[in-house]
C-alpha cells in the first residue's frame, strides 16, 4: 500500500457498470473508513490511461460490445496488469471475470483476448443463467445474483472461488476464479454489499493483515433473508 | 417538420374508421364484455383478459382495430404512462381518443383499449419497449414517441442495447411513421435516425450510464456541451424543440411556457415531447400546453391521500433513472418512506439500488419498506443515511413521524399501496 489513503480503482464504470457495480467500491471504501482507515475511489475512464499505482482494481459487468471495448482499452493501456504483477488486488464480477481471463467469445461468435490475469476462458452457453446464487467456500456462504450467458472453463493456473450450492456460476458446479490476489466471480453487481467476508478478504490482501471485526447488523439480516430465498427457490 | 404551416386542426387525421370485418367486431365486443364483467366483479384486470380473448378470436384484431384510425404509440423506459395521459388530453381537441390509460401496455392491453372504443378516430397507446415492433407493424402508427432508453429490470428482459436494435429495425420498416424523440438520449437517436421522418426534441437527460458507448459501433461517444458525436458519424441531431426549464422553445424562437401541474424535470421532458407530437398532428403548442396544465395526477401517481391523519404523496420510481429524477422532487423537510419489492414485474435483481444516489437523503427522516426493505436498509447504511425498517408501507407511513409524508415506491410496491389506499382522499 502506498501513501496514506487506500486507493480503490473503479475500472471503466462507463462500460463495466451495468448492474450497480460502483456499489463494490462504495462498500470497500466505507468498510475501511468505519475502521478509521482513509480510502478514496478513483474512477478510471475510457479513453484515459490506466494508472498502475492503485491498491485495488474493481471490474464490473457489461454487455458484449462494452466488454470487448473494455478489454481492448485495458490491453492498450496495461496499467492494471503492471499493478497486478506487483501484487495489487484485482476483483472482477461477471463481464469483469471474463475480461480478466485469457479469452472470451461474445454471443456473435467473435473471440476477444482478455488480460490473462486468470487462467480461464469463456464461451457463450446454451441459455442465460439468471437468478439468486449461493456459493460455498471456506468462509460464510456467498449470496448474490447472476445474469450471464457465458460458460467459463478454468485452466491449471487458477482455482475456483467456490462450489455452487444454488444457481449456475461457471457452469461446471464451481464459481469464479482465483490466482494470487486476482479474484473474480459470476455473482454480479454490488456483491460485496451482501458478502462482508469476501470484502474483508480483499481488504486483508490490500492491508497485508486481516482487518478487525466490523458488525453491520443490517447486512446480517439481509444475508439471512437472501439465503432463505435462494433455498426456497431451489425446492420450488 | 414545418412549424409555420401546421396542418388544419382536426384534419386530415380524424377520419372515422372503416367498417370492421364481422370477426373483428365480434372480437371487440367480446373484449368489452369481459372488461365490463370484470369491472362488475371488481377484479380489475378484465381489460387485459378481454384483449387476450379478442386476439384469440381474431388474431388480426389489433391490426384491424388500429389501422383505420390515427394512432400514436408512446414508448421508452420511463414516462410512458404520463406522456400517454398528456397526449390523450391534448389530442382530445381533435376528436375522441381511445387510450390505455391503465398502463396495460402489452398487445392484449393495447387491443383491449382499441376494442373498448372501436369507432373513435384517434388512439394514444403506451407500448412496452419490447412489444413495439409487433404492435407498430399491426397498427401502423402516424407517430411513435420515443422518450428514453435506460436500464430497467435487467434480469427479466435483457439488455437495453438489444432493445435499441429491435426498435431500430422496427422503425426502418414503418415508412409512414414520424418518430418524435429526445435527441439528448443517444440510444433513442440511433433508433430515430432509422425512421423516414423524425422530429427531435432536446428534452435533456440526467442518466447517461447506458449510452457512453455508441449504439452503432461501440466506440466511446464524445460529449461537448449538449452535443455528442461518435467517430462513426452518429451525431446529436439538430432539435426542432428545446426544453429550457419549464418552457418549450420552438425552432423559430417561439417560447411556450408549460405551466405543468405535475412535478419534476422528467415530466417537463415528457410534456415537451407531447407538445411536439401534438404539433405534428396539428394542435397548436399553446393550446396543447393549456390542456396539459390541467393534469395533476396520472394513474394515482403524485396523488395525495390521507393515512392515519397525515397526508401522503404517492410517487412511483421503477429504475435508477426514475429514482434519480424522483429524489430531487421530494418536499424538503418532509419525512420519506421508500418502498421496494423485487417481484417478477419489478425485476428480481435489486443491484440497481446502488446506482441511485441515496446519499442525497442524509439528514432526513427515512423509513425503508416493502418486501425488499432489507436491501434498502443495507444500501442506506453504506450511504450513512440513518433509517428505520418497517416492511409494511402503511406502517412505515405511520412511523415516519408527523406532517406530510413523501412515499416513493417501485412498481408492485406502488401498485399495492395504491390499491390499499383506493378511495381515500388527501
Ligand atoms: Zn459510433
Amino acid at each position: 500500500m502506498t501513501g496514506t489513503a487506500v486507493r480503490i480503482g473503479l475500472v471503466l464504470p462507463d462500460v463495466l457498470g451495468t448492474y450497480g457495480d460502483s456499489g463494490n467500491a462504495a462498500v470497500l471504501r466505507q468498510r475501511l473508513r468505519w475502521r478509521g482507515i482513509d480510502a478514496e475511489v478513483v474512477d478510471v475512464h475510457l479513453g484515459a490511461p490506466v494508472p498502475s499505482g492503485l491498491d485495488v482494481y474493481l471490474l464490473g459487468g457489461g454487455e458484449d460490445e462494452a466488454q470487448a471495448l473494455a478489454a481492448a482499452h485495458l490491453r492498450a493501456h496495461p496499467g492494471l496488469q503492471r499493478a497486478a504483477a506487483r501484487g495489487a488486488v484485482v476483483f472482477g464480477v461477471c463481464a469483469g471475470l471474463q475480461v480478466l481471463g485469457s479469452s472470451f467469445v461474445v454471443s456473435g461468435g467473435t473471440r476477444h483476448a482478455g488480460l490473462g490475469l486468470l487462467d480461464v476462458s469463456t464461451s457463450p452457453g446454451e441459455r442465460r443463467a439468471v437468478g439468486e446464487v449461493v456459493v460455498e467456500w471456506d468462509r460464510e456462504p456467498l449470496t448474490g445474483f447472476e445474469n450471464h450467458l457465458g460458460v467459463t472453463t478454468l485452466g491449471p493456473g487458477s482455482r475456483p472461488l467456490g462450489r455452487v450450492a444454488a444457481g449456475t456460476g461457471n457452469g461446471d458446479g464451481t464459481d469464479g476464479a482465483v490466482t494470487g490476489h486476482v479474484l473474480a466471480t459470476y455473482l454480479h453487481g454490488p456483491v460485496l454489499a451482501r458478502n462482508p467476508a469476501l470484502a474483508d478478504l480483499l481488504l486483508s490482501w490490500v492491508l497485508g493483515t486481516p482487518p478487525g471485526e466490523l458488525p453491520v447488523p443490517e447486512v446480517g439480516e439481509l444475508r439471512r433473508e437472501r439465503l432463505r430465498a435462494a433455498r426456497a427457490a431451489r425446492w420450488r | 417538420m414545418s412549424l409555420s404551416a401546421p396542418p388544419e386542426l382536426g384534419a386530415p387525421h380524424a377520419a372515422p374508421p372503416r367498417r370492421l370485418p364481422w370477426r373483428t367486431s365480434a372480437a371487440a365486443a367480446l373484449a368489452r364484455l369481459v372488461a365490463a364483467g370484470s369491472r362488475r366483479l371488481g377484479t380489475g384486470a378484465g381489460g387485459v383478459a378481454g384483449g387476450r380473448f379478442a386476439l384469440r378470436l381474431d388474431p388480426r384484431a389489433l391490426a384491424r382495430l388500429g389501422r383505420a384510425r390515427t394512432v400514436v404509440l408512446v414508448t421508452g423506459t420511463n414516462g410512458k404512462t404520463t406522456t400517454t395521459a398528456m397526449l390523450s388530453r391534448v389530442l382530445g381537441v381533435l376528436g375522441e381518443v381511445a387510450v390505455n390509460g391503465d398502463g396495460a401496455n402489452l398487445p392484449d392491453g393495447v387491443t383491449a383499449a382499441l376494442a373498448a372504443r372501436p369507432r373513435v378516430p384517434l388512439a394514444v397507446l403506451e407500448v412496452d419497449e419490447f412489444h413495439v415492433p409487433a404492435v407498430a407493424a399491426a397498427v401502423r402508427p402516424v407517430c411513435l414517441v420515443l422518450l428514453n432508453l435506460t436500464r430497467d429490470q435487467l434480469d427479466r428482459v435483457g439488455e437495453v442495447r438489444a432493445v435499441e436494435r429491435a426498435l431500430r429495425k422496427a422503425v426502418a420498416e414503418l415508412p409512414g411513421t414520424t418518430v418524435v424523440a429526445n435527441c439528448d438520449d443517444p440510444l433513442v437517436v440511433s433508433v430515430g435516425l432509422a425512421a423516414s421522418s423524425a422530429v427531435w426534441v432536446a428534452a435533456g437527460q440526467t442518466w447517461h450510464a447506458d449510452a457512453t458507448a455508441c449504439a452503432r459501433c461501440g466506440e466511446p461517444l464524445r460529449h461537448e456541451g449538449a452535443d455528442w458525436s461518435c467517430r462513426c458519424g452518429l451525431t446529436r441531431p439538430e432539435p426542432a424543440w428545446v426544453l429550457e426549464d419549464e418552457t418549450a422553445v420552438l425552432g423559430d424562437g417561439v417560447r411556450v411556457p408549460l405551466g405543468l401541474g405535475l412535478p419534476g424535470r422528467a415530466n417537463a421532458a415528457n410534456a415537451a415531447l407531447a407538445l411536439a407530437t401534438a404539433a405534428t398532428l396539428g394542435v397548436p403548442p399553446r393550446l396543447a400546453a393549456e390542456r396539459l396544465s390541467t393534469i395533476t395526477e396520472v394513474g394515482g401517481r403524485y396523488r395525495r391521500v390521507e393515512v392515519h391523519g397525515r397526508t401522503v404523496r404517492l410517487l412511483l420510481a421503477k429504475n435508477p433513472a426514475g429514482w434519480r429524477e424522483t429524489l430531487p422532487m421530494l418536499e424538503p423537510g418532509a419525512p420519506i418512506v421508500l418502498a421496494v419489492n423485487g417481484r417478477e414485474a419489478d425485476g428480481r435483481d435489486l443491484s440497481w439500488l446502488w446506482d441511485v444516489p441515496f446519499g442525497q437523503l442524509a439528514g432526513r427522516t427515512v423509513v425503508v419498506s416493502g418486501e425488499r426493505a432489507l436491501d434498502l436498509a443495507v444500501r442506506l447504511t453504506y450511504a450513512e443515511v440513518p433509517h428505520t425498517v418497517r416492511p409494511d408501507p402503511l406502517d412505515a407511513i405511520s412511523a415516519a413521524g408527523p406532517g406530510p409524508v413523501e412515499l416513493v415506491a417501485n412498481y408492485t410496491a406502488f401498485r399495492d399501496v395504491s390499491r390499499r389506499l383506493a378511495g381515500r382522499h388527501g
